[in-house]
Parts: structure tokens; C-alpha cells; sequence
């Protein structure tokens, strides 16, 4: 039935108990998006407010942006970290730097976790739900302790190096963490997971009678694949990519244990800002930047899922 | 057929990728070498030094607390949200409602941890409360949960048959009744995997504890992610091989209920097919 | 038989409709209209259904026959209108407060209670004491000669079993009106028609009066007592399956009730007891008066098996009366033919190309004078065949 109705507990509650009938919808419309507001909108007004603020001259809170003055009222609203922001290289270096290791492990996990979850998506249907189990239980371990386990294998006297070794293979062992590379595995290994989900659950649904029907019209497998497959897995492919771009381009743990005073990511930046300079002022503006910078792939990731649940 | 010769090295090699680095923390947790990745013997003594370890073991209880509560409020909350998105047709707000429901799904920690400090603080400044601590901690895991309890919860309201509940109307169940009876049981195995979810993710996170802590309320991330930080350390591959199996365990027998299920349900259909 | 001996114990037991005279008015639907945004599902909807008859609503999707349904069962709410039951107003109670049942097309059946648990379902809501629940459920089963499966789930249970739970589930309470939606529709044709005749032998039995939704005419032509065709929000005809057959009301019904041939032209001879119609391909003998006026522009509508075929003229001795000599016939050729079997569809060229439909029983097992494709015939009719259409 798709015609639109009005909810019927509503309708119906209505007539007898009137109050639960006003109240009882908006309870449980109201008290998620109260808290949701409270707890997720109104920050962000504060963070914007305290990145207009100046810190105290203690190095510790920050001055009010309203000041009451021999009968004026003074509102200051310091823009100078934003131009500090935006003038200073560094920063600008870091802010690139950190979309472009977001887009990096986002292409090798559309790289790597394509073909896997489609080749996840075509194993006989008896053991998908094993092969899925098996995706997952990565997943549900702690991320922190599988970054830290890069951190034994690319160590100087880590796995890797000793495997490289005993080959003879090198001679000197290959210094590989705290660099960007080992920042990008990282990365990779810890998002795969989120890439492949999506793509899965978007071609094990996929009609396959639409590829059999490419077939029957001549196409070969590579065109079917490129020109079928592929254009009808673009919902999954999108939620993928941003359910791995858009944390990556703020991620903190990450860099902090796999990267190197070489590797820039803002998310550090504004850790360090607020836990070792204290300037909670920098921090707020950093972080407001950093939203408007994913505040459109976040409108695209927002407007695919919607598509999704029209689709449904 | 080539095809299924890459198919099958291409997934082994993504299945060896993730389970490589999980087995070497594993393997290293016997080493009795204090120099981890440098293999010296085999030993347990690590793991009975966990155990003794207060700080470790009182975070571990106050991690699993939190976890434990977060995922309980998150599943409810999320719960009234994903209803609010899908049985409700088009109140004021709902387009706002569905944006604040996904975006902790995609947002940085590090934005999420500042902000809400940043209202704690500015709360804290103008009423006084709350202090930082586990209570701060578990209402930051809880708007982060909240986003995976709905989206769960979402899809399978989504897809459940809605003329069961207007059946259970007619027959004169009233609607309250028809919640608690219906609704609730058909969309109970969505709850359970909700709260898994928000669970997991309440016990892993470090970014938004780290922001939201208190003295004396540090989680057992904080603090595996301090001793990470300064080195390799055997009491966090302890850890990491401890909670694989434990993990592991549970997946494992979750899996093979879920197979049993499937295979009894689809041997009573056969049944009852045959009898027709 | 023990089904009517069984359901003969249960009708005694039941409040009277069984007793009470043909025509009492269960149910008066009073201009109803339901508007969604700018669409006007239901469009001033009256009507009245007879106490224990069958009454179903007949139409193509987006007819507006299930909004009307769900407006019955409390499901929706009408705009403007009034829906009386036994002369109480119940277009605003709720649905879970309204003597009304039911039986949904999906079945609805709750997947994780049992058959015997879900048909006690409704009745533990009016709090019915647990012996009183029991026994009815063991009833229930009864009818519906499901007693060996009481303790299975609706995943353990074929189609056809399914429908008899959701039966006996929308009977369990007694209710003063059943709603069937779509009862027939999710079977296939052979358990088709042994379910129809079934489903009809335990609802007269039990006497409850029905109200059933339906876009199969053929559902709802063998089933109904009474049927009213809608379309566009409106009923269009309302009548026995007998008259909407044979006496339709408009171009709409003719057609949508099995097939029709319409033949358009103009009243020529308008008398009390017969009229002519002009018409390019014959001259039609109509054996009624009808309510017009000269010149009038009109369709004589036949069906296909009122036609005859024949490879020569028909005498004037086959006809119904010596007025029609001359009248109701026109030469065809033989286009297509369709072999069902115990009929024959026949569609034949009229001079200008048209086709119309003509249809035979095979009474025969051979016939050596079956015509073929590509011969030429005469179709004729009698003029008490034919009904004229103005609109």
C-alpha cells in the first residue's frame, strides 16, 4: 500500500486520550531530536563562538565575546585565527595534505575492496554469510589495537623488516613507519571494512537477470562489467567513498600512532592545539574550517542514503 | 576457469591483509622477550601481569560501564528516532532530524570530542555542572550511538510489513499493545544488533574519551593508546590477543545459532510444503 | 456433513443475523469522500449492504476501492462523510474499537505466534476469559479443518493454509462485518476456484456479512451477492452479478465486465416496445423500448457469445421473431481463432476492418462444419441481446 496516510496511532489514540494523542508523537520526535540538538547542533554554535573568542591571557578559558563597559555594551568578535588560519602556509599545507591522504586511501580502498566485495557477492550463497562473518570480525576488534599491531609489523625490527632480511632481500632494514606510507596503510586497513560493507550490500542485491540480459545482447564480461555492473553499484560506491573519505580527512589515532612529524593531518593539529598549546580558540576555528570543508561530501553522502530509502 | 582462480586469490589476499597484523599481536602476546616483535621464547607471564595490573583493570570496568549504559540509551533513543523517520509522514524538522541522525556516522572524532567539550565547559561555566568524568564520557558515546542505532534500526522499520501492525488494530489491539506485541518482537534481532554495535563502539573509542574524561575516568583505550604511543608494549598485545578470542568466540557462536536457525527454518518449510 | 452440521452449532450461538429478514441494512455509507492532498481517492461514495449478503467492490487500480476498505476498517480517515454500522456512526472510531474484521490480502498473519495464537489474539484483547478463548480458537480450527496445526507458525504452513488461519483469525471475534481484501488474489487458478467455492460455502454458513475488495471480476461475479463497479473514485453501477452483466449501465461497465461488441450509430425507429439503430455495419433490431429520443446517437452492445456464425445467411424461421428478418446481422471474415478447450473465440472482420469477438461452445467433439481462418460467415444476433448504451 503506498497511499499516504496519516500515522494511525496518531488517528487513533486521538480520539480517546487526548493528551497522550498531543504528547505521545512528539515525545518520540522530541526527546531524540532534543537531544540530538542540544547535544550535536548546539556545540557547534559554542565552537563557533569560542573561535571568534580571544584566550585569556592565563592560558587558561577564554575572555567572553560580550563586554559591558561604562555603559556600552562591547561584543567582540575576533576573526584574527581564521586569518591566521588561512594565511599561514603550514596550515594550509596541512589542511591539503589531509584531504589528499583522505582521497588517496579512498581511491586504494576503491581499489582494493571493489573487486573483493564483488567477488564477496558472487561466492555461492551457502558460504556468504561465513564470508561476511569473516569481514566483520576485524571489524568488532578494537581499531586502536590493529593500528597498533602496523606499528610491530613496520618497525624497524618489525615482522616485515625481519621477513625482508632473512631473504636477503635488503640489507639495511627499510624504515617504514612514521612515514606517509605508513600512514596510508593505515588508513586503508582501518577503513576497508567500511568501503566493502556498502559495496556488498548494494550488488548482492543487484538484479542479475539485468546481466544476463547484457549478455544475451552480445556484450562481453569486461563491458558488461564496466557498463552494467558498475554504473548500477554507484549508490554503493558513494556511500562507500564517504563513509572512508570524510573521517579520514579528520583523523586523529591514525597519524598519532602510524605517522611521522613528516605527515601533516589536521586532526592532529587540532589535538595538539587544544591538548599541548591550549589555545582552545585555535582549535574551534581549525575545527570549523575542517567542517566546511566536508560539509558537501557529507550533503552527498546525506543525499545518497535518502535516495536509498525512497528506493526501498 | 580464471575467473574463479582470481576470485579466490583475490579474496585470500584481502582476507590475509586483514588477519596478518590481528595474528602477529597474537603471536607476540607469548613472547617472552620484552623487546616484542624480537622472538625470545614462549611465555604466559605477560598475561598473568595484565591481570594484576589495577589501572588497566579498573579502566577495563569503567570502559565496560560506560559501554554497557551508552548502548542501552543509544538503542532507545535511536529506537524513537529511526520510528519518528518512518512511521511519522512529513513533520516539521524531519529532513533536520534525518541529517543530525546520520552526520556523527561520517564526522571526524576529533570534531565531535571538541565541540562537545567546548558545551560542557560553557555549561559548566554558567551552572556549574557537569563535571567532566564517566557521566560526560557517556553522553558523547551516546550521540555517537545514537547515529548507529538508528540507521539499524531505521532499515529494518523500513521493511517490516506494516499491515501486521494494522492487523493486530483490527483485531482491537490498542496501540501501545500493538507496540509491545507486534513491533517489538519482529523488530527485536535489529535492537540486539544495535546495541552490539554501539556497545563495540563505545568500548573502542579514544578520541571523544579523551576529550570528555575527567582525573580518574580514563577508559582502557586511553590508556592502551598512551602506552601505544610511547612503544611497543606486551601488555597491549595481552589485550588485543585477549580480546580477539573473546570477540572471535562470540562471533563464532552468534553465527553458527544464526545457521542453525536458518537451516531448521528452512527444513519446517520443506515440511510443511511436502505435507500440502 | 460435518462442516455444515458444525457450522449449523456455530450459527446458533452466534446474535441472530441469520434470522433476521434479507434486506436489513447492516452498513450505510452516506457521501463519503477521502481526499489525499490534491487526489480525491473516494469521490461521494453511497451505498448500503443487506445483512448477511456478500458485497464486493469491483475496479482497476486507483479506482478507489481499497481507500474505500481501509476507511471501513478504521484505517483511514474519511474527509467528509458518514459511515453507519446497524445505525451507529462509526466514521471517526478507531480501529481497534469497531465490530468490524479484516481479512488482509498478505494475510498479516504474526510470524512469531503460532496458528492457535494468533487466532486468540483479538480475543485476548476483549479480555475474554481463558476457557471461553479456547474453546473458540478449538472452534476456529474446526471450521476452517485446521485442527492438526494448531501449535505451527505461519512459515510452517502452505498459501492456501495461511488464508484459511487468516480466515478464521478475522472470524474469531463474531464481528458484525467482515473486510475481504483481495481474498483470491495471491493463488493460483486451480486453487483458485476450489477456494472460492469453499470460501463462500463458510461465510454463508457462518452468516456474516462481507464486504470484499476485488480487481478479478470473475472473483467477484461467482462470489457476490451483490457488486458495485468503481472507477475514479465513484461507483459507476451497483447490482447483482446477473444485472452488470447483462443489463450494464454504460460503455465503462460493458467492457470492463467480460468483452463486448459496440456497435455505434443512430436511433432511427423509437417505439414502446422496440427501437432501431442505424449503424454502418448493420441494422439493429432492438426487442425493448428504451428511455431517448429519435436520432439519438447510441451503442448497441452484444456480447460475443450472444453471436452466431454461420457460413450462410440465418432464414428468417431461425429467428426470434419475423420483425428481425433482415434486422441484427452482417457479413465477417474470419481472422483469428482462439481454442480454449470447451469454447472457441472467433475474431471476425467486419466490411470496413473492424473485428469484434464472437464466441462458441465446441458442444461437439467434431464438427465437420467449424469454420476456419479466412472464411466468410454472417454474425447475427436476436434483438433481446442487445443493450443500448447512451454513455
Amino acid at each position: 500500500m503506498n497511499t499516504p496516510n496519516a500515522p494511525v496511532t496518531q488517528v487513533q489514540v486521538a480520539q480517546r486520550t487526548p493528551w497522550l494523542a498531543a504528547w505521545g508523537p512528539r515525545m518520540v520526535i522530541g526527546l531524540p531530536f532534543g537531544w540530538l540538538g542540544l547535544l550535536f547542533l548546539l556545540p557547534f554554535v559554542v565552537v563557533l563562538k569560542i573561535s571568534l573568542s580571544e584566550m585569556n591571557e592565563s592560558g587558561i578559558g577564554y575572555k567572553d565575546l560580550v563586554d559591558w563597559q561604562d555603559g556600552l555594551v562591547v561584543i567582540s568578535l575576533r576573526y584574527s585565527n581564521y586569518l591566521f588560519l588561512l594565511s599561514d602556509k603550514l596550515y594550509l599545507m596541512t589542511y591539503l595534505s589531509s584531504l589528499m591522504y583522505a582521497l588517496t586511501a579512498t581511491v586504494l580502498c576503491l581499489l582494493l575492496g571493489y573487486p573483493f566485495a564483488y567477488f564477496l557477492a558472487r561466492s555461492p550463497a551457502s558460504i556468504r554469510p561465513g564470508l561476511m562473518m569473516l569481514v566483520m570480525l576485524p571489524f568488532w576488534t578494537s581499531f586502536l589495537l590493529r593500528i597498533y599491531a602496523w606499528k610491530g609489523l613496520l618497525d624497524n625490527n618489525g615482522l616485515i623488516n625481519q621477513l625482508l632480511l632473512a631473504l636477503g632481500l635488503i640489507d639495511t632494514p627499510l624504515a617504514m613507519m612514521n612515514t606517509p606510507f605508513s600512514l596510508q596503510i593505515g588508513m586503508v586497513y582501518v577503513y576497508l571494512p567500511f568501503m566493502v560493507l556498502p559495496l556488498y550490500a548494494n550488488l548482492v542485491k543487484m538484479d542479475l537477470r539485468l546481466l544476463e540480459a547484457a549478455t544475451d545482447l552480445g556484450a562481453k564480461p569486461w563491458t558488461v562489467f564496466w557498463r552494467v555492473t558498475v554504473p548500477l553499484s554507484r549508490s554503493g560506491i558513494v556511500a562507500g567513498s564517504m563513509l572512508v573519505f570524510i573521517p579520514c580527512v579528520g583523523e586523529y589515532v591514525i597519524p598519532a600512532m602510524l605517522g611521522g612529524p613528516n605527515t601533516l593531518n589536521i586532526g592532529r593539529v587540532l589535538w595538539d592545539e587544544f591538548f599541548s598549546n591550549n589555545d582552545w580558540a585555535m582549535a574551534s576555528a581549525v575545527a570549523i574550517v575542517m567542517v566546511l570543508l566536508i560539509i558537501a561530501p557529507m550533503a552527498w553522502f546525506n543525499r545518497i542514503q535518502a535516495q536509498q530509502r525512497g528506493a526501498t | 576457469m580464471t575467473t574463479s582462480w582470481l576470485r579466490c586469490t583475490w579474496l585470500l589476499a584481502i582476507y590475509a591483509f586483514l588477519y596478518l597484523p590481528i595474528a602477529t599481536l597474537v603471536a607476540y602476546s607469548f613472547n617472552d622477550s620484552k623487546m616484542v616483535t624480537l622472538w625470545s621464547g614462549f611465555t604466559l607471564h605477560w598475561y598473568g601481569d595484565v591481570f594484576r595490573d589495577r589501572d588497566l583493570m579498573e579502566a577495563l570496568g569503567l570502559s565496560l560501564r560506560i559501554a554497557f549504559s551508552s548502548a542501552t540509551t543509544s538503542v532507545v533513543l535511536g529506537t524513537m528516532a529511526a520510528f519518528a523517520l518512518v512511521r511519522f509522514q512529513g513533520f516539521r524538522g524531519k529532513a533536520m532530524l534525518q541529517s543530525m541522525v546520520n552526520a556523527p556516522l561520517v564526522m571526524p572524532d576529533v570534531i565531535v570530542g571538541l565541540s562537545l567539550l567546548l558545551l560542557l565547559v560553557a555549561l559548566q561555566r554558567a551552572l556549574g555542572v557537569p563535571e567532566r568524568g564517566a557521566m560526560t564520557i557517556w553522553l558523547g558515546h551516546t550521540v555517537l550511538g545514537m547515529a548507529y542505532a538508528t540507521v539499524v534500526v531505521q532499515s529494518r522499520l523500513q521493511e517490516m510489513d506494516r499491515s501486521l501492525e494494522e492487523a493486530a488494530l483490527d483485531l482491537g489491539a490498542r496501540p501501545w499493545k500493538v507496540f509491545t506485541a507486534i513491533t517489538l518482537p519482529l523488530i527485536s534481532q535489529a535492537l540486539i544488533s544495535a546495541w552490539l554495535l554501539t556497545f563495540t563502539v563505545s568500548l573502542d573509542d579514544v578520541v571523544i574519551s579523551a576529550f570528555l574524561s575527567g582525573p580518574g575516568s580514563n577508559t582502557l583505550p586511553i590508556v592502551i593508546f598512551s602506552r601505544a604511543k610511547l612503544g611497543l608494549n606486551p601488555s597491549v598485545n595481552v589485550i588485543a590477543s585477549l580480546t580477539v578470542l573473546l570477540v572471535g568466540m562470540c562471533v563464532l557462536a552468534g553465527s553458527l545459532w544464526l545457521a542453525r536457525r536458518e537451516k531448521q527454518l528452512s527444513r519446517e518449510l520443506a515440511a510443511a510444503m511436502r505435507e500440502h | 456433513m460435518a462442516l455444515t452440521a458444525f457450522a449449523y452449532t456455530l450459527t446458533m450461538s452466534m446474535p441472530a443475523p441469520a434470522a433476521t429478514p434479507a434486506h436489513d441494512v447492516l452498513l450505510d455509507i452516506v457521501n463519503l469522500s477521502k481526499n489525499f492532498d490534491d487526489i480525491t481517492a473516494v469521490d461521494s461514495v453511497n451505498l448500503s449492504v443487506n445483512s448477511g449478503e456478500i458485497f464486493a467492490l469491483l475496479g482497476g487500480s486507483g479506482c478507489g476501492k481499497s481507500t474505500l476498505l481501509r476507511m471501513l476498517a478504521g484505517f483511514e480517515t474519511p474527509s467528509s462523510g458518514q459511515i453507519y454500522l446497524q445505525g451507529r456512526d462509526i466514521s471517526h472510531m478507531p480501529a481497534y474499537e469497531r465490530p468490524i474484521n479484516m481479512m488482509f490480502q498478505s494475510y498479516a498473519l504474526f510470524p512469531h505466534m503460532t496458528v492457535a495464537q494468533n487466532i486468540a489474539f483479538g480475543l485476548e484483547q476483549d479480555q475474554l476469559p481463558k476457557a471461553e478463548i479456547e474453546q473458540r480458537v478449538h472452534d476456529m480450527l474446526q471450521l476452517v479443518q485446521l485442527k492438526a496445526y494448531a501449535k505451527r507458525k505461519p512459515h510452517q504452513l502452505s498459501g492456501g493454509q495461511q488464508q484459511r488461519v487468516a480466515l478464521a483469525r478475522s472470524l474469531a471475534k463474531r464481528p458484525r462485518l467482515l473486510l475481504l481484501d483481495e481474498p483470491l488474489g495471491a493463488l493460483d487458478k486451480k486453487l483458485r476456484e476450489q477456494t472460492q467455492i469453499e470460501l463462500v460455502a463458510i461465510l454463508k454458513s457462518v452468516g456474516v456479512t462481507c464486504v470484499m475488495v476485488t480487481h478479478d471480476q470473475e472473483e467477484a461475479m461467482t462470489m457476490a451477492d451483490r457488486i458495485a463497479v468503481m472507477d475514479q473514485g465513484r461507483i459507476i453501477q451497483l447490482g447483482t452479478p446477473h444485472d452488470i452483466y447483462e443489463t450494464p449501465n454504460s460503455r465503462f461497465v460493458a467492457d470492463f465486465i467480460g468483452s463486448v461488441n459496440l456497435f455505434d450509430g443512430q436511433v432511427v425507429v423509437d417505439e414502446a416496445d422496440h427501437v432501431v439503430i442505424d449503424t454502418p455495419h448493420a441494422r439493429v433490431y432492438v426487442s425493448h423500448g428504451i428511455t431517448g429520443t429519435q436520432g439519438m446517437p447510441v451503442s448497441a452492445a452484444v456480447r460475443p457469445e450472444k453471436i452466431c456464425l454461420s457460413l450462410a445467411p440465418p432464414l428468417a424461421a431461425e429467428r426470434a421473431s419475423p420483425a428481425e428478418d433482415g434486422f441484427n446481422q452482417t457479413p465477417v471474415t474470419v481472422q483469428s481463432m482462439a481454442y480454449f478447450g470447451s469454447f472457441t473465440t472467433y475474431h471476425v472482420k467486419l466490411a470496413d476492418g473492424r473485428l469484434i469477438h464472437v464466441t462458441q461452445q465446441n458442444a461437439a467433439r467434431h464438427d465437420e462444419h467449424k469454420l476456419q481462418t479466412g472464411d466468410r460467415a454472417w454474425a447475427w444476433w436476436d434483438g433481446s441481446d442487445v443493450v443500448v448504451l447512451t454513455r
